[in-house]
C-alpha cells in the first residue's frame, strides 16, 4: 500500500484527507449490512495477504495495491475494508502512520471505487475479454490516480518538494502495467468462477 | 488500567497502565504537534521522549532501529531531491551540482519529524494487540459495524494466510517460479481470484452460522480498561508538553 509517514504533510492537508477519508467511511459503513460484516472483513484480510504478495520486477519486486481489483469488488464498502487494512499494517508491521490513516485511505480507496464505479455497467459474464480489459484498465488508473493524489498531497505540504513528484510518478508506471494485467486475468478468473462478486450478471450469455 | 484477558500472560510495561483509549488519543495529540515544530532543538527533545516511550512500552533497540531504518527508506528520496531540486536559493556549487541550502534546512527538519514521529507511533501504538485497539476504536465512538469488521479480520486473516500458504505451496510443487513475465500474472490473477472466492464462501458459512444465533450486526465489547488517575496524569503530562513545545516553537 502506498503510505507516506506521519510529519510529512501539513496540517490543512492532513484536515482535508482525515474529513474525506471519514466521509468515504461514512457511506461505506451505511452500505454494510449485517449480512456484509463477515464478507467484507474476510474479503479485507484477502487483500492485506494479497498486497503483501511481492510481484518480481527485474532485479527488485514491487507490492501490488490493488486499489481497482478491491474497488470493483467491494464499491464503496473498499472504505470500510482497506481501513482495516491499513490499522492492521500499522498494528503488526508498523508500516504506515496515525495521523495520515485518513489521507492513506482516500488515496487507496477513493480511484477504484469510482473507477469501478464507471466500468461496473459493462462487465458482464458474457463478455470476459471486455470485461477484463476495463478492470485492466481501470486498476491500471486507480494506480496512477493514488501516485498522483500522493504527489500532490506531499507537494501542497512541502511546495519545494513539487519538482520530485514527476520522477515518483514514473516509478509507478511498472506497477501500473502488472496491476493491470493481474487484475485482468482475476477478472477473468472470477468471471468464470463467481461472476456475482464482481457485479456481473450470473447468467451467462445474455447481454441486455 | 490495562487488564487485557489475552496479555493475562504477558509482562506488564509501564505504558500499559493507560487506557488504550489514552494511548490512542495521546498518540494523535503528539504527533499533530510534531507537525506543526520547526525547532530543530525541540524537535530533537521529542526524539529522545520518543525513545524514553519506546523502553516504557517494553520495544526492543532493535525493533526501533528497524522501525526507524524502514521511515528512513522514504526519506532518503527526500532528502537528495530536496536540496538538488528546490529552486530556492542560496545555492552551494559542488562541481555541476548546486544544492539549495534552505532545501537542505526544510530536508534536515522533515527527518527531525518523522523520526520522532515514527517513535511515538512505535511505542503507544504499534504495542496494541488489535483486539485490544478494536475494542478501544469502538469505545472510542467509531460505529460499531466498523469494529465488527475489524475485529473479523482479526479473527480470520491467520486462517485466510494459511488458505494462501497452501495455494503457494501447491504451485510451487508444480515447479511455479515467478518473474517477470505474463505466465505470472496469470497464475497469480488466479491464485487471487481462487483466494477471494474461498473467503466468500467461507464468509457465507461463517454468516450463516451467525445467523443461527441470532446475530444482529454486533457483538458486547468486553473490556475491563477504566479511566484511572494514571490516565489523567498522563494526558495532563501530554497537554503539558504539548503546550510548551508550541509555545516555543513561536518564540
Amino acid at each position: 500500500m502506498a503510505h507516506i509517514p506521519d510529519g510529512v504533510l501539513s496540517l490543512p492537508v492532513l484536515a482535508v484527507g482525515t474529513l474525506a477519508g471519514a466521509g468515504g467511511l461514512w457511506l461505506g459503513v451505511r452500505k454494510l449490512g449485517d449480512r456484509d460484516i463477515p464478507q467484507t472483513a474476510l474479503l479485507a484480510a484477502v487483500f492485506f495477504i494479497a498486497s503483501s504478495l511481492a510481484f518480481p520486477l527485474g532485479p527488485t519486486s514491487v507490492h501490488l495495491l490493488l486499489g481497482g481489483l478491491i474497488g470493483l469488488v467491494l464499491g464503496w464498502k473498499a472504505f470500510p475494508a482497506i481501513f482495516v487494512g491499513l490499522l492492521l499494517q500499522a498494528l503488526l508491521f508498523g508500516f504506515g502512520g496515525l495521523t495520515v490513516l485518513g489521507v492513506d485511505l482516500v488515496n487507496m480507496a477513493l480511484p477504484g471505487v469510482l473507477l469501478a464505479m464507471a466500468v461496473r455497467p459493462f462487465i458482464r459474464a458474457g463478455n470476459p475479454v471486455r470485461s477484463a480489459s476495463l478492470a485492466g484498465l481501470s486498476a491500471a488508473l486507480s494506480v496512477l490516480v493514488t501516485a498522483g493524489l500522493v504527489g500532490v498531497e506531499i507537494a501542497l505540504s512541502e511546495p519545494a518538494f513539487a519538482p520530485a513528484i514527476s520522477v515518483m510518478a514514473v516509478a509507478y508506471l511498472p506497477l501500473a502495467i502488472i496491476e493491470a494485467l493481474v487484475t485482468a486475468f482475476v477478472t477473468l478468473y472470477l468471471l468464470k468462477v463467481k461472476p456475482d462478486m464482481i457485479g456481473a450478471s450470473t447468467v451467462i450469455g445474455t447481454t441486455p | 488500567m490495562a487488564a487485557d484477558a489475552i496479555d493475562a500472560a504477558a509482562r506488564i510495561y509501564p505504558l500499559d497502565r493507560l487506557d488504550t483509549r489514552t494511548r490512542v488519543v495521546v498518540a494523535v495529540l503528539l504527533v499533530l504537534t510534531l507537525v506543526s515544530l520547526r525547532s530543530w532543538a525541540l524537535l530533537g527533545v521529542a526524539i529522545i521522549i520518543g525513545l524514553v516511550l519506546t523502553r516504557l512500552a517494553g520495544i526492543s533497540s532493535k525493533q526501533t532501529i528497524r522501525r526507524l531504518l524502514h521511515v528512513e527508506g522514504f526519506l532518503l528520496i527526500l532528502f537528495i531531491a530536496l536540496p538538488l531540486l528546490t529552486r530556492l536559493p542560496p545555492f552551494i556549487e559542488i562541481g555541476p551540482l548546486s544544492l539549495s541550502l534552505p532545501g537542505l534546512e526544510r530536508a534536515v527538519t522533515i527527518v527531525l519529524r518523522i523520526s520522532a514521529a515514527a517513535l511515538v507511533v512505535l511505542s503507544l501504538f504499534s504495542g496494541l494487540t488489535p483486539t485490544r485497539l478494536g475494542h478501544a476504536l469502538g469505545r472510542l465512538g467509531l460505529p460499531s459495524r466498523l469494529i465488527q469488521v475489524f475485529l473479523f479480520a482479526i479473527r480470520y486473516i491467520e486462517l485466510l494466510r494459511a488458505e494462501a500458504r497452501r495455494l503457494h505451496d501447491a504451485m510451487r510443487l508444480r515447479g511455479f517460479l515467478p518473474g517477470t513475465n505474463v505466465h505470472t500474472m496469470r497464475s497469480y490473477g488466479h491464485f487471487i481470484g481462487q483466494l477471494l472466492v474461498r473467503a466468500v464462501e467461507r464468509a457465507e458459512r461463517v454468516n450463516e452460522a451467525m445467523r443461527c444465533r441470532g446475530f444482529a450486526g454486533r457483538f458486547p465489547l468486553v473490556t475491563l480498561e477504566k479511566l484511572g488517575l494514571v490516565d489523567i496524569g498522563a494526558a495532563g503530562l501530554a497537554c503539558l508538553l504539548v503546550g510548551a513545545a508550541l509555545l516555543m516553537d513561536r518564540l
